[in-house]
């Protein structure tokens, strides 16, 4: 594969995945799918109401219907041991009290021995509670919001110096809250085995992590933990810590002696397993008149949980993406009578990026430059927050490709200017970086005598390809062909490898997958003696030495560079968007995304990954957002017939570009994260295309018919 | 299966369960004793025994073919084909994604045609062939739709991927598979929320081609 190959690969380029196979053959079993011996089901019952206590739970007619072994609720749970210790302000304490703090809080769980029993007994549960006021809209309350922690604020120079500046832009934007949606619905198996032994098969973006939490919360020692995760139905974020609904099954494994299995309806996964916080951003932004940034200053408030401090910094994106003396950002949060948001792709800079990457749009019209123009005239080439030079940042000629790919020249600076099959044509752009960390992982690698390479580290993949991944560096370092190697993953007996979040899986795992390869190259070496092969036979060595195996286990973490420079990756996101005159409607004409994320070690599974991400930037963009009836304080849209995810028929071809230069001050590999700059800036794209085909700035997400028609202004 | 485990196993595999013909007249005469004597049945009710007389009469016979296989079952009448598959089959290639017809992860083939397994009773399909992702592949070959799914990278985390292979299939044979727009329209009842819609477009488009058999 040449480099050009790997700049613009197609869906064919390079390797299948690994277990691709069991994945079109229906073979790869998610958590729900481990029908253990004696199974029974748990059925999750949640409050009607928005905020208060329960007065009483009339469960005996659930009690009584047929196969029902159980209905628990906090007036009869067991003692949970670590519940006690657990902070002030934690994640819900499921059966713990009589409080209601959200609407559809689990108030019970009826356990019957199947499905159907479970489902129609918990339909029987009758609950009475003690309404209280509650408050549920950010926009009505933002005066009340306050600071999480105390570096929510940054201060570079003046913090108003926007304000005097001869050309500026003030606006707000609202990014609506928005759900993970995972197609796989959050489950769990849960079985005691002992007394003080749990095992799980469970739906979890690290083993690891879950492992630990659950020996925390039930007050037993972490090996008597197991946890199972091999194939994870998508997560985004969402399945990054143990939600109330996996305690509760494993509550109730102890309660009926028997395993439970737990799965989310589609309606709780929009309540119960975290969101993307709605998030209220003033931007003020000044330039001198030939387009020199003089200040950004950038707030921002998200909702929260009225018991959990959730803050994700949307505003920090302004502290390094451009080049400007004069910088102030904030990030406040406001608690409402709501569920906990959580970690969503890009979390933070997918949220700010759309208020500042917009906000530039806004200004570049107003200087009458071209939006690329403007970005190069501010391009940082040093992290203007820590004055550290970049790991690697090659963002210039990521906008030339994709500037070369969607056909920039032909895009009109006066809007509306374009018409396409009576549509109106309008380009956008938008950049997007995030932090390009590297965790600490443990990579186990045994060859086999015949020649089997066995890889193991208790990473979980979420859809990415993190087996393939792995398999490539493996397949490469070695020198043997891919069928040879099997790469285990997804369970807590392995040895140590971060939470599969924030971008850093092929950082981290894939070079502690090069290093514990190079190891057991060295161990061959050592064996062989002075002058062997490189990438010797290593069937044949470990033949004539006589051994059943020769196996290395490598730890591996960041090293000193972190230090020396800012490590991020960076995209660019081109769209033209087609807007409908008369109706208002959006499509997307074309989209090409570019990502400088390092060396791209695996094309097809990269090119997807890049894909995914704009398909998801463009849901946000166009169609996605929670809906909450403040009379209430019920979701109002929690389905998928109401909260429209993208479908294949609103999703063109879609290019995906990579430049494809490695950074190896970040690791050995020259490899960086993309799972997250795949969705950040997508937004604001499609958002600057929209105005540029209209003449109308939508700052409020999703960009819905409505925003655009006011029947008569778009002729 | 696991199986390490000394706790009772409830037989919930219906395949055995055989309802013999007395089973079946105990069964009909509780039925007509309860619509006959309709004071005692309120009186059950009030003692929470209407679940437990349900309970009674609440299984029907079920005769189907799945990937090939005669099956003869005690279900439900409430039980959806989905949860059949699944739970009692333990045929968990067809995914839940939403059990309301709104994502198609369920999506199987009914006599032929793709059918959303979470909106269709396991009742309703008496008598029928019913074609899961586990019986699309001969053997070790896989389908050809199944090898595009593989070529083009139509899948990421693979949850969507059995209920949009089998989508495939049924889109080309129904004749919908003719251009980019048409296969794109035809599938938007199968969501991917890991986004591989082009992916899967071109694997469509490949097999479709491709002019082998579906
Ligand atoms: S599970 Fe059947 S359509 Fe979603
Ligand atoms: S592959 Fe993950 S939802 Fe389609």
């Amino acid at each position: 594969m040449n480099d050009k190959t790997l700049n613009k690969p197609s869906s064919t380029t390079g390797m299948s995945r690994v277990d691709g196979r069991l994945k079109v053959t229906g073979q790869a079993k998610y958590a729900a799918e481990f029908n253990v011996k004696g199974l029974t089901y748990g059925v999750l019952v949640c409050s009607t109401i928005t905020k208060g206590s329960i007065r009483s739970i009339d469960s005996k007619q659930a009690e009584n219907a047929p196969g029902v072994l159980a209905v628990i609720s906090h007036l009869n749970c067991p003692k949970i041991l670590g519940y006690p210790a657990e902070p002030a302000k934690a994640p819900i304490k499921i059966f713990y009290d009589d409080k209601i703090l959200y609407n559809g809080h689990p108030v019970t769980m009826v356990i019957a021995d199947t499905f159907e029993r479970a489902q129609h007994a918990a339909s029987l549960v009758k609950v009475d509670y003690n309404e209280e006021k509650h408050i549920t809209s950010l926009k009505d309350n933002l005066n009340g919001a306050v600071a999480p922690h105390d570096d929510a604020e940054y201060k570079r120079g003046d913090p108003n110096a926007w304000a005097t500046a001869p050309v500026k832009v003030e606006q707000e934007y609202i990014q609506p809250s928005e759900v993970h949606n995972p197609m796989e619905l959050h489950a769990i198996v849960a079985r005691w085995d002992a007394d003080d032994k749990i095992t799980v098969w469970d739906k979890t973006q690290g083993v690891k992590d879950t492992q630990s939490n659950i020996a925390r919360i039930f007050g037993i020692p972490v090996e008597n933990v197991q946890v199972h995760s091999k194939f994870v139905g998508g997560a985004f974020g969402g399945a990054l810590q143990v939600w109330q609904h996996e305690v509760a099954a494993i509550i109730g494994a102890k309660v009926v002696k028997r395993p439970v299995k737990l799965m989310l309806t589609r309606a709780d996964m929009f309540t119960s397993v975290g969101y993307r916080p709605l998030t209220w951003q003033k931007i003020g932004i000044g330039a001198t008149t030939d387009g020199k940034l003089v200040g950004i200053n950038h707030q921002a408030i998200g909702q929260t949980s009225t018991y959990e401090d959730f803050a994700e910094g949307p505003a920090d994106v302004s502290r390094q993406l451009y080049d400007c003396p004069n910088a102030y950002t904030s990030n406040k949060i406001l608690s409402l009578d709501v569920g906990s948001p959580t970690w969503m792709r890009g979390p933070g800079p997918a949220t700010g990026t759309f208020a500042l990457e917009s906000a530039m749009d806004e200004l570049s019209y107003l200087l009458n430059i071209d939006p690329i123009e403007l970005r190069l005239k501010n391009y940082a080439e040093t992290d203007p927050e820590s004055g550290k030079p970049f790991s690697g940042k090659n963002l210039k000629d990521a906008y030339k490709m994709g500037a070369e790919s969607i056909g920039w020249h032909n895009r009109q600076q006066k809007p509306g200017a374009l018409t396409k099959d009576g549509w109106l044509l309008g380009y956008g752009v938008s950049g997007g970086t995030f932090g390009a960390d590297r965790e600490p992982a443990t990579v186990k690698a045994i060859m086999l005598a015949d020649g089997t390479l066995i890889v193991q580290t208790a990473v979980s993949d979420i859809g990415p390809g993190t087996g393939t991944m792995a398999v490539s560096v493996a397949a490469e370092t070695m020198g043997i062909p891919v069928e040879k190697i099997r790469f285990d993953l997804g369970d807590s007996a392995l040895p140590n490898a971060p939470q599969q979040g924030g971008s850093t899986i092929t950082s981290s795992v894939g070079s502690a997958v090069y290093m514990a390869c190079n190891a057991l190259k060295e161990k061959f070496q050592q064996l062989i003696g002075n002058g062997g092969a490189d990438k010797p036979d290593y069937a044949q060595v470990l033949k004539q030495h006589n051994l059943p195996k020769l196996e290395v286990s490598v730890d591996s973490k960041a090293g000193a560079e972190v230090d020396k420079y800012a490590m991020y990756s960076w995209s660019v996101h081109f769209v033209t968007v087609l807007v409908n005159p008369l109706t208002g409607v959006v499509k997307l004409d074309k989209v090409t995304c570019v990502a400088d994320s390092g060396r791209i070690i695996s094309p097809k599974t990269a090119r997807s990954q890049i894909i995914g991400g704009a398909i998801m930037g463009i849901g946000m963009a166009l169609t996605e957002e929670t809906v909450i009836d403040h009379r209430y304080g019920k979701v109002m849209n929690a389905s998928f017939a109401d909260y429209h995810v993208p479908v294949n028929a609103d999703i063109p071809q879609i290019e995906a570009l990579f430049v494809n230069k490695p950074d190896y001050n970040i690791n050995p590999l020259g490899a960086k994260g993309m799972g997250e700059i795949a969705l950040i800036g997508m937004a604001a794209a499609v958002a600057n295309a929209v105005y540029n085909a209209t003449g109308k700035r939508v700052r409020e997400l999703p960009i819905t018919p409505d925003k655009l028609v006011d029947w008569g202004v778009v002729s | 299966m696991e199986n390490n485990n000394n706790l009772p196993e409830p037989d919930t595999r219906p395949d055995v369960k055989d309802p013999s013909r007395r089973d079946f007249l105990k069964k009909s005469a509780l039925i007509t004793a309860v619509a006959l004597t309709p004071a005692h049945a309120v009186k059950a009710a009030e003692k929470h025994m209407d679940e437990r007389i349900a309970e009674a009469f609440e299984k029907m016979p079920l005769s189907l073919e799945i990937n090939g296989a005669p099956h003869n079952l005690m279900v439900e009448p409430r039980s959806t084909l989905l949860d059949i598959l699944r739970e009692q089959l333990d045929l968990t290639g067809t995914k839940k994604g939403c059990d309301l017809g709104q994502c198609g992860a369920c999506t199987v083939h009914v006599d032929g045609h793709r059918v959303i397994s979470c909106l269709t009773l396991g009742i309703m399909v008496n008598g029928k062939k019913v074609t899961t992702i586990e019986g699309l592949a001969k053997g070790d070959q896989l389908h050809p739709m199944q090898e595009a799914f593989l070529k083009h990278d139509g899948f990421q985390c693979g949850y969507c991927t059995p209920g949009q292979i089998m989508s495939a299939v049924a889109c080309i044979r129904e004749g919908h598979a003719n251009s980019e727009h048409e296969i794109r329209e035809y599938m938007s009842g199968n969501i991917c929320r890991c986004g591989a819609y082009p992916n899967i477009v071109n694997a469509i488009q490949e097999v479709k081609e491709g002019g082998l058999p579906v």
